[in-house]
């Protein structure tokens, strides 16, 4: 028998033009911790899916070894049957049954399909006092936090006897303490031979508890480190998840960058349902005329709560904090006013929050300047369609006319229907949430021009991407955020992917 | 042909539903021996469904938001209830005693939509609500028995005719100029569509088959004019009607309301983020079906000639269904009020044709359910083929 619990050997996944990885090894000891690191994008989580068979055996090439075995999983159970469970970042509780009926959701204790509830909740509270949960069985998950709803999460994983247990960023919605109570309570699992793949942005808590550390990048396998053979720091870490070269994949810009004309101070804002949470902390900020500025940072550290917020109050409750426009305070209590002061934003979502996909471009393109395309609120459809006919030639928007529905566009050309709505409205700050989020590259080069058209007439862009090498590429000065706050502030000239990082995971 | 093919294909939902009605009415034509198209029958068929596609045109409007309103059929129970006692207790003239009418039916719309709009209480649970409190008001003010007769000027709405103003003698002169009236301005609006549809490079369809829809719709036009004028001319209500589909097709297509009342059924959260103030579209909505609710009590009053505690019993199903029928997506965002329009006639004509058939209500019941199932899945079927 080998000395590795689980081994995936040469695993290449291809999307419609995307190879997502590549040629990817994994292998874990029995009984460690191994930690999954890279960017966003980099393959992590596909890998993830391919071993516990979301993507199911045939549509991947490779081989995976489980325990010796070789393994062909259809779905997620067969996985499970043999104890690998994954926990995965959205937390999949119902929050309206309690912790009991959560841990054995889908593999009841009944007989003959009546539940014994007895049963039930005696192996609960087994499974409670393991990870360390004092709370009641019968407490309803809504009543409960985060990071105690995490540990259900585990409690359920140990019910399904659990060989291999995967957390996906497990701590990326904890505050200290219960990260530290959840990282112990890794390490006591591995006394107790319990191996885990750990996938973390939090390099701190990566090298403090992992024993091996398999770093991906563009879907590759880049290198494995070990705890007793390498050096395990943060910067080599970094080193090994960045050291890739930037090619010309950006349009050159002369800058010109005139004053500051959109300033944020003291921005603070709380969740809409856990009102106790800050989401944003005390953010400030300003962008200068002509001027690209980024806001890097991960998922989850707050960038589009931040925008969203600002733009007309639309995400959060007890907002406090000032807007200042050319120097004056403004006051942007509804997406209406936030128009009026020439704000656009323009959404990471487009297919939910940007566009109404079962309406045509020329609809959708008008949406948010109907008042000046109308008079006495009658529209003027002749205006309408030659604005729209304007924007579809120049965005190089490809669609047989402007009266074809949005939804049966490509991402790309979505992306510049939801711009050229935005562009209409005659906005001298833009925000752009992840413009380039899901679109081929020539499209992106598109989008990089349109932006740089854009700042060239002295409007000013707040630029937020995930995509380090899209916000050295473009910006001219970069904001990084990390949980709710801005952690540092870059020149764009020498600013580096590792600078970005150390900011981003935050020390 | 191969474009007239096409443009057909591409077409299908918009003329299916059209060509469904007309068949249906020649089925029944054929099967009633050619009653159901006779002067008296069509201008009995307008006056039967008047209330009906009254309550549709706001219907759809909600539908378009991706709501429904369960209470119209109550509310209609209600206003007809107050105008009665206004009108024949009180005796308030009928001019004012209709603009009171018609304000409640706004006040009731606006206390429904508070909870839609700004409680954010489904629509579904408000309107079941509405239902039932309107219909115990209605029972409650009208002492469990009924109200009659209405002055006469009042019941002129719904059973009157236009005056001939030049005494035609068993043809009805005034009927058959609005009649001609009407095709004109219809030829002109289409040129002018066309003229513009040309100018913006549009694919617009070829001139032999815009030629013959032309001729087609004036032909139809002329006919049903030429009907009308045999019989007593045409019906005030008719009119009405008219003016009524004008005004929200044009609410619907041109006006910025309009766009805002489709983009909130299409997507709300992305029309929020666009600048539409959903919440306060929701609330006009509202607003607005009650008072065309109160219109369609009156009209309903004015026929019946009495105000009872048992009127508008379902009504709210059949505007419902005759704009699910008429193309309208149960989950918003689209549906039009010509279409909503075509559905409740479709409706309006069988239950026409099978009474003349001495069907009872019990068999027009469930076939009417068949027809709204079958629309409804038609629908979904061309759409899946299209996309």
């Amino acid at each position: 028998m080998s000395e590795f619990i689980l081994e995936m050997r040469n695993i290449t996944k291809t999307f419609p033009g995307v190879k997502a990885l590549d040629n990817v090894n994994l292998k874990v000891k029995e009984g460690e911790i191994h930690a999954l690191v890279g960017e966003n994008g980099a393959g992590k989580s596909t890998l993830m899916k391919v071993l516990s068979g979301v993507y199911p055996y045939g549509t991947y090439e490779g081989e995976i070894f489980f325990k010796g075995k070789q393994c062909e999983f259809r779905d997620i159970k067969q996985s499970e049957s043999l104890g690998i469970v994954i926990i995965h970042q959205e937390l999949a509780l119902i929050p309206y049954l309690s912790i009991a009926e959560n841990i054995f959701l889908g593999n009841e204790q009944a007989k003959n399909g009546v539940i014994n509830w007895n049963n039930t909740i005696s192996k609960t509270t087994e499974l409670l006092k393991k990870v360390g949960l004092d709370e009641s069985p019968n407490t309803l998950i809504t009543n409960i936090g985060v990071g105690k709803q995490q540990l259900v999460e585990i409690a359920k994983a140990l019910s399904k006897e659990v060989k291999l247990l995967i957390l996906d960023e497990p701590t990326a919605a904890l505050n200290e303490d219960d990260s530290e109570n959840l990282l112990n309570l890794l390490l006591e699992f591995k006394k107790q031979g319990i191996s885990s793949i750990l996938i973390s942005h939090k390099l701190n808590e990566v090298s403090k508890v992992a024993d091996s550390i398999t770093i991906l990048r563009d879907g590759k396998t880049i290198e494995t480190l070990d705890k007793e053979k390498d050096d395990i720091t943060e910067d080599r870490i970094i080193k090994g998840m960045v050291g890739r070269e930037l090619v010309d994949r950006f349009p050159k810009r002369e800058p010109n960058i005139g004053e500051v004309i959109f300033e944020v101070k003291n921005w603070t804002v709380y969740h809409p349902l856990h009102e106790d949470r800050k989401v944003i902390d005390n953010v400030s900020f300003n962008i200068r005329k002509g001027e690209i500025v980024g806001i890097a940072g991960l998922m989850g550290a707050g960038r589009t709560e931040l925008a969203m917020s600002i733009f007309g109050k639309s995400y959060g409750k007890k907002i406090s904090g000032q807007i200042y426009k050319n120097g004056q305070e403004i006051h942007l209590s509804s997406v209406n006013k936030a128009i009026e002061h020439g704000l656009a934003y323009v959404t990471e979502d487009r297919k939910n929050y940007g566009l109404i996909l079962i309406d045509s471009i020329k609809s959708n393109i008008s949406l948010s300047s109907l008042n000046k395309l109308s008079k006495n609120l009658v529209v003027n459809q002749s205006q309408e369609i030659i604005e729209a006919e304007n924007f579809r030639k120049k965005m190089n928007i490809k669609a047989p006319s402007i009266m074809q529905k949005t939804g049966n566009l490509s991402g790309g050309n979505q992306q510049k229907v939801v711009l050229s709505r935005w562009i209409l409205t005659k906005p001298d700050i833009l925000i752009l949430d992840e413009p380039t989020r899901g679109i081929d590259v020539g499209a992106k080069y598109e989008i990089y021009t349109i932006i740089n058209q854009l700042v060239s007439e002295g409007k000013g862009i707040l630029l937020i991407s995930s995509e380090l090498p899209e916000i050295l590429g473009m910006c001219d000065r970069i904001y990084v955020m990390s949980e709710g706050r801005i952690t540092g502030e870059l020149d764009g000239k020498d600013a580096t992917q590792e600078k970005i990082m150390k900011y981003v995971v935050n020390q | 042909m191969k474009t007239l093919k096409a443009m057909f294909k591409s077409n299908i939902r918009q003329y299916g539903m059209l060509i469904a009605l007309v068949s249906i009415a020649l089925l029944f034509q054929i099967i009633t021996e050619g009653v159901l198209l006779k002067p008296l029958n069509i201008t009995n068929l307008i006056l039967q469904n008047s209330y009906i596609l009254v309550l549709a045109i706001g219907m759809l409007l909600v539908i378009i938001t991706g709501n429904v309103d369960l209470s119209v059929g109550s509310v209609v129970a209600f206003v007809g209830a107050i105008s009665a006692i206004l009108m024949v207790n009180m005796k308030v003239n009928f001019f004012v005693a209709m603009i009171i009418s018609l304000l409640i039916g706004a006040l009731i719309g606006a206390w429904q939509g508070f909870w839609i709009a700004y409680v954010k209480i489904p629509a579904f649970i408000v309107t079941l609500a509405g239902m039932l409190i309107f219909r115990g008001l209605t029972m409650v003010v009208l002492k469990g028995t009924s109200i009659a007769p209405f002055p006469e000027a009042f019941t002129k709405i719904s059973s009157g005719f236009i005056p001939d103003l030049f005494g035609g003698q068993g043809i009805h002169i005034t009927t058959i100029i609005i009649g001609i009236i009407l095709s004109v301005i219809i030829v002109i609006l289409e040129l002018n569509n066309r003229k513009t549809q040309l100018k913006y490079n549009f694919e617009v369809p070829p001139k032999g088959f815009m030629i013959a829809k032309l001729v087609g719709i004036i032909a139809v036009i002329l006919y049903f004019s030429f009907v009308f004028a045999s019989y007593k001319g045409l019906p005030n209500i008719l009119i009405l009607l008219t003016v009524l589909i004008i005004i929200y097709a044009f609410i619907t297509n041109k006006t910025v309301p309009g766009r805002h009342i489709y983009a909130v059924g299409g997507n709300e959260k992305a029309a929020k983020l666009s600048g539409v103030k959903s919440a306060k579209v929701l609330f006009w909505v509202f607003v607005n079906m009650g008072m065309l609710s109160a219109l369609s009590g009156l009209i309903f009053a004015a026929r019946l000639n009495a105000a009872t505690p048992k009127a508008g019993n379902g009504f709210e199903l059949d505007a419902i269904a005759a704009c699910y029928i008429g193309g309208a997506s149960s989950t918003g965002g689209i549906g039009t009020v010509v279409g909503a329009m075509v559905g409740g006639l479709v409706m309006g004509v069988m239950n026409n044709g099978m009474s003349i058939m001495g069907l009872g209500i019990d068999w027009q019941q469930a076939i009417k359910g068949l027809v709204l199932l079958i629309a409804v899945a038609f629908d979904l079927f061309t759409k899946s083929k299209s996309s």
